[in-house]
């Protein structure tokens, strides 16, 4: 399945299932790539979650001193591979949307890759399979 | 028996809440499951249906099952984390009796043995109705059922209720009244498929996430929205129009809405005319309620109650849903059928895309209701005191009409029974009611001044640690059953795990502890389904009628909605089609309701309107949820979120602590400081014990039909704490 995630942070209900969900994933348990941000919580419960553009040019891989991080020909920004990484943050600070996570215990930057694990297997990301407003939506461009 | 079998620190310590955070031996440990389970969530009235990931007899995880209708996969955080409940180190395994020193393991024959033995004790010597049963909405249909005939035929007394008293009973009951029947009366894809959805008293957004869901989807094809609610919720912000109603003050605003259509010519004079009694008093009451009349009192612009009226006259199909916020209230049942007399003015239900529907509570908060274990209620949601209904039950248990007790005290009833010591023992089964019911340090006052005190529970909740005897029974995920979900759907909750060490299936319990009382004819079950069984046939019949519905046909049909009286029946996914209701003459009810202020409103001394709620990361009394890490994590603790007005008058700052208080009592919290409350009221979730409990505050004033507590309004104030 190669489709898109889509946002609509007009549904967001703020219930942060998405993040729940996200860390479920078998290579990043216990923590989400995702994050859910109030926008101004004094004045109102508007909800942000963002997830991993997969840009079309991923400012993570580019500044990747290490070429650890690529964009598959499916257009999926990939986690870096373990054994490039070097732990630099460059990417952490690089990216404008604050996805990419480096895990001091692993010393290994981690992202979104759009649930490979389950995309490879014609299954939805987990977070927009669970999101119960349809505020994250994946699937293909009409 | 009384006080804190230890120091609190030291059962805490022992007991929990503590916080589960992984799956068994941690997330990277996990690998591929061994065997998938579909079944449900175990929390709300929703059932989303999940898949829980089985490996080395554990449940190490959940995978959304897309294929179950009603949440294609969707689930609210609650739902993704559920699994964390098994595995559980605070998991009781053993049964447990009070000592000098906390509490000590016993065998199941000592325990049960001294359960019965103090049971018939207190009933020789102060009657029978002198040991009473509260029991919960989260138990399944089959453990419903039992509960109720457990405590008419195996204990023989009258006093039975569950914690759905909390939860369904202002709709249950205001439902009966106008319908004849209670349960939803649409299935929700009519949400998806509806011009107008009016939400009113209901934090979809926290409360019944998934139904989120089916209101975008009417919106998508250019459905509008109306929210009627205190509070600013997520889903109100998107509102077409939004009313922030006063706590309190429902009925006047539903008699206004009702008035303004009128007014505008949009009610039905066929579908009055032809299908319902009543009107003329409606119409003579709410010709009273103008919206420039009441819009002081509501607090809501006159213009704006017209514009609801308007937007509901113009739609052809409307959906009216609400929940607890109009329902907790000692107006709750005139709440709810002053909502009901708009939806039957207007002709609005009983068609696809056009109905009505209260938003369920607890797991099975539907099905609960209909089996016997509330105090009024016999199976088939039968009326215990109903001479016809009392004998065909009679008959069916085998037992000879006089000897089924008559109706008994409603749970908060019991409580008062207890502080009376009118009720000397108590067996607990699914109910935390230190941590649910209103006035908490009366309710600890009441529960130390039982003789025998039993809880059936599989975590030591803040109740049971005041228990004499601590009985461990089952998770969801460790039994077999089918719980009735919000749409009235009966599904099936299926078995992934065996309950570990000597903890025992709920039902196993019930039945043994009956053969000691010397009714084990009445309870020979040898599962879940032999129960069912009964409970089917039991219901034949009555208004809930189960008897053409089968384990195997709700797998199926990815369940079945009731009534379904034949094998062949399909089931009744909508209700009161053509417009036949289900009282005898198939016509609906009008009930004129008068406003009434709440029991206690605001004056000098207290002059804060407090209305109390759930967060979506917490379920109820929290006895599951606050041992779930990933969910405590996403909101610690409660806070009493108050309107920066408010706040600047206080001289409070978004974090302060600030000092709730009420006539029963105070907490102190930190203030959330938030323009999406109204300025005159503030709110505290209600999960949690102890020092943070909302239900310090709350006041034991109840609806004088269905006793649900007054949840929803009470009179505080609200001081600064100087550090």
């Amino acid at each position: 399945m190669t489709g898109e995630l889509f946002i609509d942070p007009q549904r967001c209900i703020g219930c942060r299932a998405c993040e729940q969900a996200c860390s479920e994933c078998p290579g990043h348990g216990g923590y989400s790539m995702i994050h859910l941000d109030d926008v101004e919580r004094r004045t109102s419960v508007q909800t942000a979650p963002t997830v991993c553009m997969h840009c079309d040019e991923p400012a993570c891989a580019s500044v990747c001193p290490a070429d650890a991080i690529h964009k598959g020909p499916d257009g999926v920004v990939h986690t870096a591979m373990t054994e490039r990484c070097i732990g630099c943050s460059n990417c952490v600070l690089a990216c404008p949307f604050g996805v990419p996570k480096y895990e001091v215990a692993l010393d290994l930057m981690m992202k979104c890759d759009l649930c490979y694990d389950r995309t490879s297997r014609d299954l939805r990301p987990m977070c927009a399979t669970v999101c119960p407003s349809g505020a994250l939506f994946y699937g293909m461009r009409a | 028996m009384g006080h804190l079998a230890a120091p609190l620190d030291e059962l805490i310590a022992e007991y929990g809440p503590h916080l589960q955070q992984e799956p068994p031996g941690g997330f990277a440990a996990r690998g591929a499951p061994e065997r998938k389970v579909q079944t449900h969530c175990c929390f709300c009235g929703q059932q989303c249906g999940v898949t829980l990931l089985v490996k080395n007899e554990q449940v190490v995880g959940v995978e959304p099952w897309e294929e179950f209708p009603f949440n294609q996969g969707k689930l609210c955080p609650k739902g993704v984390k559920r699994y964390l409940q098994n595995n559980h180190p605070d998991r009781l395994r053993t049964p447990l009796v009070r000592s000098d020193k906390g509490f000590a393991r016993i065998s199941w024959d000592e325990a049960l043995d001294q359960v019965a033995e103090r049971f018939q004790r207190l009933q020789a010597r102060h009657g029978r109705d002198s040991v009473a049963v509260l029991s919960g909405a989260s138990l399944t249909n089959e453990k419903a059922y039992l509960m109720g005939k457990f405590a008419r035929v195996a204990l023989g007394t009258r006093n039975i209720d569950y914690n759905g008293r909390l939860c369904m009973v202002a709709a249950g009951a205001a439902n009966l009244k106008a319908f004849g029947i209670d349960r939803a009366a649409n299935p929700w894809a009519d949400i998806a498929n509806t011009d107008l959805i009016l939400v009113t008293g209901s934090n979809v957004s926290e409360c019944s996430p998934i139904t989120v869901d089916y209101i975008w989807r009417a919106r998508d094809r250019g459905a509008k929205l109306i929210v009627i609610d205190p509070r600013l919720t997520p889903i109100a912000r998107t509102a077409d129009l939004y009313l922030p109603v006063r706590p309190g003050r429902d009925s006047a605003l539903m008699n206004a809405i009702l008035h303004a259509v009128i007014r505008l010519g949009g009610i039905d004079q066929d579908f009055i005319g032809a299908h319902t009694h009543g009107f003329d008093a409606v119409r003579d009451t709410v010709a009273r309620y103008s919206p420039e009349t009441v819009e002081c009192l509501v607090g809501i612009p006159a213009h704006r109650i017209t514009q609801a009226a308007t937007m509901w006259t113009q739609a052809p199909r409307t959906m009216l849903l609400h929940a607890r916020g109009i329902e907790h209230h000692t107006k709750g049942v005139e709440n709810v059928l002053s909502c009901i007399n708009l939806v039957l003015a207007t002709g609005k239900i009983g068609k696809p895309g056009c109905g009505y529907a209260t938003i369920t509570g607890q797991g099975n908060g539907q099905g609960a209701r209909e089996h016997g274990q509330r105090c009024n209620q016999l199976p088939g949601a039968r009326d215990i005191e109903n001479p016809e209904h009392r004998r065909h039950i009679a008959e069916f248990w085998g037992i000879p009409e006089p000897e089924l007790p008559g109706k008994g005290a409603t749970a908060p009833e019991i409580i008062e029974m207890a502080q009376r010591q009118d009720i000397r023992g108590l067996l607990l089964l699914c109910f935390n009611p230190l941590v649910s019911l209103p006035d908490a340090a009366f309710t600890r006052a009441a529960l130390e001044r039982l003789d025998c005190f039993v809880a059936i529970d599989f975590f030591m909740s803040e109740t049971a640690r005041h228990a004499d005897l601590i009985l461990p029974g089952s998770l969801h995920e460790e039994d077999e059953g089918t719980v009735t979900s919000t749409e009235g759907r009966v599904i099936r909750i299926r078995q992934a795990v065996e309950p570990p060490g000597e903890a025992r299936r709920d039902w196993q319990i019930i039945c043994d502890l009956a053969r000691r009382l010397g009714k084990g004819e009445y309870f020979d079950f040898d599962s879940p389904r032999a129960i069912f069984d009964e409970l089917r046939r039991a219901s034949r019949g009555g208004t809930a009628d189960y008897s053409g519905i089968s384990y195997e046909k709700i797998e199926q049909q990815m369940g079945v909605f009731w009534p379904c009286p034949t094998a062949e029946h399909p089931g009744t996914p909508r209700l009161f089609e053509g417009g036949r209701f289900s009282h005898p003459d198939g016509r609906a009810r009008f009930h004129a309701v008068d406003y009434r202020p709440p029991a206690e409103d605001i004056n000098e001394e207290y002059p804060i309107l407090l209305t109390t709620g759930r967060v979506v990361s917490q379920f109820l009394s929290g006895t599951q949820t606050r041992r779930i890490g990933p969910l405590v994590a996403q909101c610690p603790e409660p806070r009493a979120e108050m309107h920066p007005r408010l706040a600047a008058q206080l001289g409070v700052t978004e974090g302060a602590l600030v000092r709730v208080v009420s006539r029963r009592g105070d907490v102190t919290l930190p203030a959330l400081v938030v323009a999406t409350i109204r300025p005159d009221t503030i709110f505290i979730p209600y999960h949690w014990p102890g020092e943070q409990s909302a239900n310090r505050l709350t006041q034991r004033a109840y609806d004088p039909i269905a006793k649900i507590p007054e949840f929803k309004v009470s009179a505080v104030r609200v001081e600064r704490v100087v550090a």
